[in-house]
């Protein structure tokens, strides 16, 4: 009867557990299978623990290429993105122009059209325009399905932004683009980066899109799908683990920053609340 | 600038360190429209250098558009803003030689307070020593020195305040325009703030161009106030004139309270009122006889007798007390005086036993003054032409004074 109680009250965290474990078993698997010693050529089945592919991860010289090719498609994808993307944003937030509206509606439409759609039609635009496919096309559908995801992300950091700052930038002698340099960017700063963050992890990810466009091209994720018909080396286990890592890693460092940042505004405030009285005569 | 906060100011000096950098501001026939909406109705004002000029009125009076063309966030779309003698309608906020300090306070978050009040001075390309000076000293006069390091989030109301007003200040603009600054303050901080503002204001000489909807801070600080209504200056005098003298039933309903009694100019100092009684008044010069107009008088101007023992040299008119209020340090009675006319008199609580001997409630009272307490207005321009005629029994007081 106790013990049933106990069940009852832990209910909730036993039910958070099993959701959980159901969300990152995949990832575990995959993490544990990168010390898998296969026998054959499929990583699918324990064989016995090894750490021979954790000592040369980047032995499979096409899918180390193919990776580079995805981080440096990424990263020009971010920059090209963000850009356009943060222009956009600002020229829909801040201006009044004939059909503002209409592109406020137009550019969500990208996030919510099927990627094979996207993918065929970029295609066909580049066949008829001659275009030759490879890292230019792959590079322009990236961007191109990325800007709507930067903009909705700068767009709500600019409709909370305080006008009255750039005002206040302006009265004290800034020209608009120092106002924009000095004032705006900084303080939209951190929606944009989370806006070329957010493109670089669609652009790393991108299956559909890029192998309609790829040519002979092969990305990370386009490598890993053509192994899967021959067999995927254990080298991917490996390197998908060692990216997971380091996401973790790195969303652990801004939490532990944004909390040391609240500790510490909740302080300032509270001396500043303790010195209110003290006004120079 | 070389003399701070802590020399005390000699009072009734005027001008003493008017800096060769001040100036005037001259607004000549602005009109300013959003869309339909006419916020500025062709505006003349002349403010001289040196002032504490204030703008006061009811929010969307127009003041605060005002006050933004002469910053340059607004152009106007009619007339001229003459700043020194220069025309500068048209010509972008960054290049006016004014500072504003805004309600909202708009200290940049991301910039610590040396950063935000050194702002000005680094987009004037000034040195960086000098700038570091000046920051110093500026930021000494407000009394923040210890908190230079600090960001904007980390201090209190009034604190940002005193940053906004350093970071504006420290540019010695030609001409420092504030926004409501103590709007968002509480009480007692406000009346803080509101005297070491017009100390600063007497220490540097700067023209100050002050909007403020509060009447008793207008009444405190300001040289000059020009009182607005729907776009238009009702009255642009001293804060005695407009209190003593004010020329609108808006002004005088606006400015403290007022009884206003509805009435026809009958002479060069005597006026009908419309229950019936010809009574002298100070200045009537400004009527021709038989115009319509307010005499208007101030609650604490009234004697409330009982009726028949009013002296005879002062002009009275009789009325039956309706309520009568303890307010603490006065007594505030209301008194109707016929023909939906109810009069506020207002009664100070010197002694107890006066107080004791007030009327009550239904008495018969006598109500007197001197003449020269009794003031002529006119009727508000938009009142009159509106569709809602104000209804002077209200005194049209209620909800702008406290």
């Amino acid at each position: 009867m106790k013990a049933w109680t106990w069940l009852r009250e832990h209910a909730v965290l036993f039910t958070g557990i099993l959701v959980i474990f159901y969300m990152l078993a995949p990832i575990a698997i995959i993490a544990l299978f990168s010390f898998n010693d296969p026998v054959g050529r499929f990583n699918f089945e324990w064989a016995g623990f090894t750490t021979q592919y954790w000592q040369h991860p980047f032995a499979v010289t096409e899918l180390t290429d193919s990776l580079l090719v995805s981080i440096r498609l990424a990263f020009m994808t971010a920059i090209g993105a963000t850009i356009l993307g943060t222009l956009i944003a600002i020229a829909l937030v801040r201006y009044q122009f004939l059909g503002r509206r209409a592109a406020n509606l137009l550019i969500v439409i990208p996030m919510a059209t099927p990627e094979v759609v996207i993918g065929a039609s970029l295609l066909s635009m580049f066949l008829v325009y001659g275009a030759k496919l490879g890292f230019g096309t792959l590079l322009i559908a990236h961007i191109m399905f990325s800007i709507s995801f930067v903009v909705v992300v700068v767009r709500s950091r600019l409709i909370g932004f305080d006008r009255r700052l750039e005002e206040a930038s302006a009265d004290l002698g800034a020209s608009a683009f120092t106002t924009f340099r000095t004032i705006t960017l900084p303080l939209i700063a951190p929606g944009v980066a989370s806006a070329a963050m957010l493109s670089f992890a669609l652009s790393i990810d991108d299956f559909v899109i890029s192998n309609f466009n790829a040519g002979s091209e092969v990305t990370f994720p386009l490598y890993i799908f053509g192994a899967n018909q021959r067999g995927i080396p254990v080298e991917v286990n490996v390197i998908a683990t060692m990216l997971f890592t380091v996401t973790i890693i790195a969303m652990l460092a801004v939490i532990i920053q944004q909390r040391r940042a609240e500790k510490m505004a909740e302080k300032r405030e509270e001396e500043a609340t303790s010195s209110v009285a003290s006004l120079p005569a | 600038m070389e003399s701070s906060v802590d020399a005390p100011p000699v009072d009734g000096e005027e001008g003493t360190s008017v800096g060769a950098g001040t100036a005037g501001v001259r607004l000549e026939g602005v009109t300013k429209r959003f869309g339909t909406f006419e916020a500025v109705k062709d505006m003349d004002l002349e403010i001289a250098d040196g002032e504490f000029f204030t703008m006061l009125g009811p929010s969307g009076c127009g003041k605060t558009t005002t006050l933004r063309m002469i910053a340059g966030f607004e152009q106007p779309t009619e007339g001229k803003v003459l700043i020194d003698g220069d025309n500068v309608a048209g010509q972008p906020a960054y290049k006016r030689p004014t500072n504003t300090v805004f309600q909202s306070y708009a200290l940049f978050p991301h910039m610590n307070l040396e950063e935000n009040v050194g702002f000005g001075l680094k987009r004037k390309k000034v040195g960086k020593a000098e700038i570091k000076k000046r920051v110093a000293d500026e930021l000494e006069r407000v009394g923040l020195s210890r908190d230079a390091k600090r960001k904007p989030a980390q201090l209190s109301g009034g604190q940002q305040q005193r940053v906004a007003l350093a970071r504006a200040l420290v540019n010695l603009p030609k001409v420092l325009l504030l926004d409501e600054p103590l709007g968002a303050l509480d009480l007692k901080l406000r009346k803080g703030l509101q005297v070491q503002l017009k100390t600063i204001q007497r220490d540097v000489g700067i023209t100050f161009v002050y909007v403020t909807h509060d009447q008793e801070e207008a009444l405190t600080m300001s040289d000059r106030i020009a009182v607005m209504n729907a776009g238009r200056i009702e009255q642009c005098a001293g804060p005695e004139d407009v209190y003593e003298r004010p020329e609108t039933t808006f002004v005088a309903g606006f400015i403290g309270v007022s009884n206003l009694l509805p009435a026809v100019a009958t002479g060069p100092n005597e006026v009908k009122l419309d229950s019936g009684e010809t009574i002298p008044t100070g200045d009537a010069s400004r009527f021709s006889s038989g115009d319509r107009c307010y005499a208007v008088v101030r609650p604490e101007k009234l004697t409330a007798t009982t009726s028949g023992v009013a002296p005879s040299d002062r002009p009275s008119i009789d009325g039956v007390v309706e309520t009568s209020l303890y307010l603490g340090n006065s007594t505030q009675m209301t008194v109707d005086v016929g023909n939906d006319v109810k009069m506020k008199v207002l009664i100070p609580n010197a002694s107890e036993a006066e107080r004791q001997d007030l009327p009550g409630g239904g008495s018969r009272v006598k109500l007197s003054w001197t003449a020269e307490n009794m003031h002529l207005v006119r009727e508000s321009p938009e009142e009159a032409a509106g569709a809602d005629p104000i209804d002077p029994t209200d005194n049209n007081t209620e909800g702008v004074t406290k």
